[in-house]
């Protein structure tokens, strides 16, 4: 695994829109019922991608693929190939566990640790083993703080819960725990949800700023938050992948009629 | 048109609503009855055991100065305390002697003396012996020593056993011996200076002559039994001090309540009480022994220490077997488990395990534990092991309850940083269960501490007089101690039920108090 400090370098030489991520016929069926129909994509690198798409039409199943979350839904069974750095996430000698600290998540509902906010940064490193000193276990909690834009704001009051910050500096924070044991993607079911338009905005913010280090997929149900934020969309649609493009593409001149449809609110 | 409709539904409207604040009154009221009827009996068992209890908290206590002779108590020498100390018969023997001495008319037969060394039991000069044993230097001295007076006539004296009618006769004017002994008059006739007629119209009116009642007439340390009575005059049996003690005295006449066939303490033995009690030997003080004596076929000297270590080490055991493996259990079914016909079979048998009756698992634990395993009859190990089968699905179910109502986030957090299933469940999902899971872990083993049935079978009911070292000694428990006190024959097991009784509920409501703190302290970090 690599460390803190080279990981961004090395996805910064590559070429930003070179895939990251590559999904190959994803199928995903919870028990019988098929969910994500025949699914391939490719993520770009050092990008902001939009999932978009009405309720239940199987961003977040999609999304919950590419760090196998879904392992831990007992019904669900995925099928196809997600391919990270020329290995398939799927197959059978790739450890969930280790899959996911290389994809982060974020979900829709901020969700620290019941613990103080250093724990709650500190915890990913601390089972990775990513820190060899507690000197080292500083530097990355600050760090991870830093890029998340929240070190200012709780510098000095590391030991006091994060259960008790306002509802924007949670999800700053589950970010920064995000960030903390080094991932290369980032996956944000919804991460504004929650959040008052203040808020919003400096996670749109903050987005726009990890764009440059991590390969980033934002959920979200906000026309104007995927436009804001990302340079690629892709519209679900009943499971299935209607449309996937740049963003300006897809907002100014989406090629299908449901697409258009969509984004200009006439369902969904 | 638009108006009659709206007005109609208006004051349908209205009448529905005011129904529906009727309803809501009535169901409050339901609610305040039922709160209040659940308290009115809360109140009515802890005052009518209370009051019970308190009577057993308290006993009366003879006074006794003993020369301590060193051939009579200490027979290998004053350098062997322990044989001091379980000189039990040697005491006795004192304490024998000083009644006699106190009361020498006794002498006169043998089924006298012995109501007379009824007074107080051989086991109740215990202390004595150990207090000696303690202090080899009180040997050749005289000392005052004290010791349990019988349980008879300790109720006796607390007015528990019977109603007696009291009343005081005017001066004594004249008094004239019947029958003397070398010591003085043992029968005499008396005459007050008021007629005797009050008496006699009590005397009557409680049936005296019919049922048999006894009378006792006392002034001072002086106790004699009521022959006859005239409105002239009165003649007695002198049963305690001296006959000259009723010159010019102002005697109290009690008219016992019982015939003395059906009591348990003779007539004797109520007027030599009276007479210690009015020369200061006897007081009431606190019953110690209570708490810290084990149990004892004297209920005067018995005590619920035994038991309540019995009730420890039984806990012990049942802690260390039932929190682990119903934690472990709850954990895995809920955290780890497959949901599959087979864990949903196990779930619904958890259940009915809860449901199965107590006595249920004590025969289990009498052919298993005691048959097949061949451990120890009695012991609290195989108590604790039967109670800890018996509590293991409550906090089985309390577990998983409190797993469950762990929000799923918390799981997925720790998830999407990479942690595996285990850390997640045991870094994150088990500190926040930990309130939940140990008030249910308290509260099944509060259920267990007070459960009885299944300890009689694998004979935890046995008489157990001394405190048990180890949890594979004999022993017995709380709950099992009140059953067996309660089938006492004596009228004396009754407030020393109703005070073990009182001993049990202190460490139950103790053990629930001890959750809500630590529900309370783990709550607070989160």
């Amino acid at each position: 695994m690599t460390s803190m400090t080279e990981a961004p370098a090395a996805i910064a030489q590559t070429d930003p829109e070179a895939a990251k991520v590559r999904c190959e016929n994803i199928d995903v069926f919870y028990d019988d019922k098929q969910a994500i129909f025949d699914i391939s994509m490719d993520i770009p690198a050092r990008a902001v991608t939009a999932f978009i798409g009405p309720s239940g039409c199987g961003k977040s199943t999609f999304l919950r693929c590419i760090n196998r979350m879904n392992d831990t839904i007992e019904s669900a069974r995925v099928e196809g190939r997600i391919v990270i750095d020329g290995e398939n996430v799927n197959s059978e000698h790739v450890d969930p566990v280790l899959l996911r600290s290389q994809v982060g998540m974020v979900f829709q509902k901020p969700n620290p640790f019941p613990k103080s906010i250093f724990d709650n940064i500190a915890y990913g490193p601390r089972i990775h083993g990513l820190a060899q000193s507690k000197e080292e276990l500083d530097e990355i909690v600050e760090t991870s703080l830093t890029r998340a834009g929240l070190w200012e704001e709780v510098k000095d009051r590391l030991p006091s819960p994060g259960t008790g910050l306002s509802g924007g500096q949670q999800q700053r924070l589950c970010i920064a725990r995000a960030i903390a044991v080094s991932p290369e993607v980032i996956l944000m079911d919804e991460p504004c949800s929650a959040l008052d338009p203040i808020a919003t905005a400096k996670i749109e913010e903050l987005i726009d700023e990890l764009r440059e280090r991590y390969c980033i997929v934002i959920i979200t149900h906000s026309m104007q938050q995927a436009a804001r934020v990302s340079q690629k969309t892709a519209f679900f649609h009943l499971g299935k992948l209607i449309e996937f493009g740049e963003t300006e593409t897809v907002f100014t001149n989406p090629s299908d009629d449901r697409t258009q449809d969509y984004i200009t609110g006439r369902f969904g | 048109m638009t108006e009659t409709v709206s007005t109609t539904r208006t004051e349908r409207a209205t009448r529905r609503l005011k129904q529906r604040y009727r309803a809501e009154r009535r169901f409050k009221l339901y609610g305040q009855i039922s709160i209040a009827i659940a308290l009115g009996f809360l109140a009515l068992l802890v005052v009518s055991i209370g009051s019970q209890a308190i009577s057993a908290f308290s006993n009366h206590k003879v006074s006794f100065d003993l020369t301590l002779a060193p051939e009579t108590v200490a027979p290998n020498g004053p350098g062997d305390t322990e044989a001091i100390a379980e000189n039990v018969s040697g005491f006795y023997e004192l304490v024998r002697e000083d009644l006699l001495e106190a009361f020498p008319a006794a002498s006169q037969s043998r089924a006298l003396e012995t109501e007379l060394y009824g007074l107080v039991t051989r086991l109740a000069t215990i202390p004595m012996a150990r207090q000696t044993a303690d202090n080899p230097g009180r040997l050749g001295e005289t000392v005052t020593y004290r010791a349990v007076l019988s349980d008879d006539l300790d109720l006796y004296l607390k007015g528990a056993v019977m109603d007696e009618q009291r009343m005081r006769l005017s001066a004594v004017a004249a008094i004239d011996p019947l029958e003397a002994s070398p010591a003085g008059a043992t029968r005499f006739a008396l005459t007050t200076e008021a007629s005797l007629q009050q008496l006699i119209t009590a005397l009557e009116d409680a049936g005296a002559q019919d049922r048999g009642l006894s009378t006792l007439v006392q002034a001072g340390p002086a106790v004699a039994k009521l022959e006859d009575v005239t409105p002239g005059r009165l003649t007695a049996q002198l049963y305690a001090g001296r006959a000259e003690d009723f010159r010019g005295a102002v005697p109290t006449v009690r008219i016992l309540g019982l015939p003395e066939t059906e009591r348990n303490m003779t007539d004797h033995q109520i007027a030599w009480t009276l007479s210690l009690k009015d020369q200061g030997r006897i007081q009431r003080g606190l019953n110690w022994a209570l708490l810290t004596n084990a149990d004892s076929t004297y209920p005067e000297i018995a005590g619920v220490l035994a038991a309540i270590v019995g009730s420890v080490f039984t806990m012990l055991v049942t802690a260390s077997i039932a929190i682990p493996v119903g934690v472990g259990a709850a954990i895995y079914l809920e955290e780890f488990a497959p949901k599959s016909r087979l864990t949903g079979i196990i779930e619904v048998n958890i259940n009915n395990l809860a449901a199965v009756p107590s006595i249920v698992f004590g025969l289990l634990g009498a052919a298993v534990f005691l048959n097949v395993f061949g451990f120890p009859r009695s012991a609290p190990l195989v108590g604790g092991l039967v109670l800890g089968l018996l509590t293991l699905p409550t906090i089985i179910i309390a577990s998983r309850a409190a797993l469950r109502a762990v929000p799923p986030s918390i799981r997925d957090a720790a998830l999407g940083v990479g942690a595996s299933r285990t850390q997640a469940v045991f870094h994150h999902v088990l500190p926040l269960a930990a309130p939940g899971i140990l008030t249910g872990a308290i509260i099944g083993m509060a259920r267990a501490l007070g459960e009885t049935a299944p300890l009689l079978l694998i004979g935890m009911v046995a008489f157990v007089a001394e405190v048990p070292a180890g949890p594979a000694d004999e022993a017995t428990a709380l709950p099992v101690l009140v059953f067996k006190w309660s089938t006492g024959a004596e009228r004396a097991w009754e407030p020393n039920t109703a005070a073990a009784i009182v001993v049990l509920l202190t460490f139950m409501v103790m053990m629930n108090a001890v959750a809500v703190l630590l529900r309370r302290r783990f709550e607070r970090r989160w």
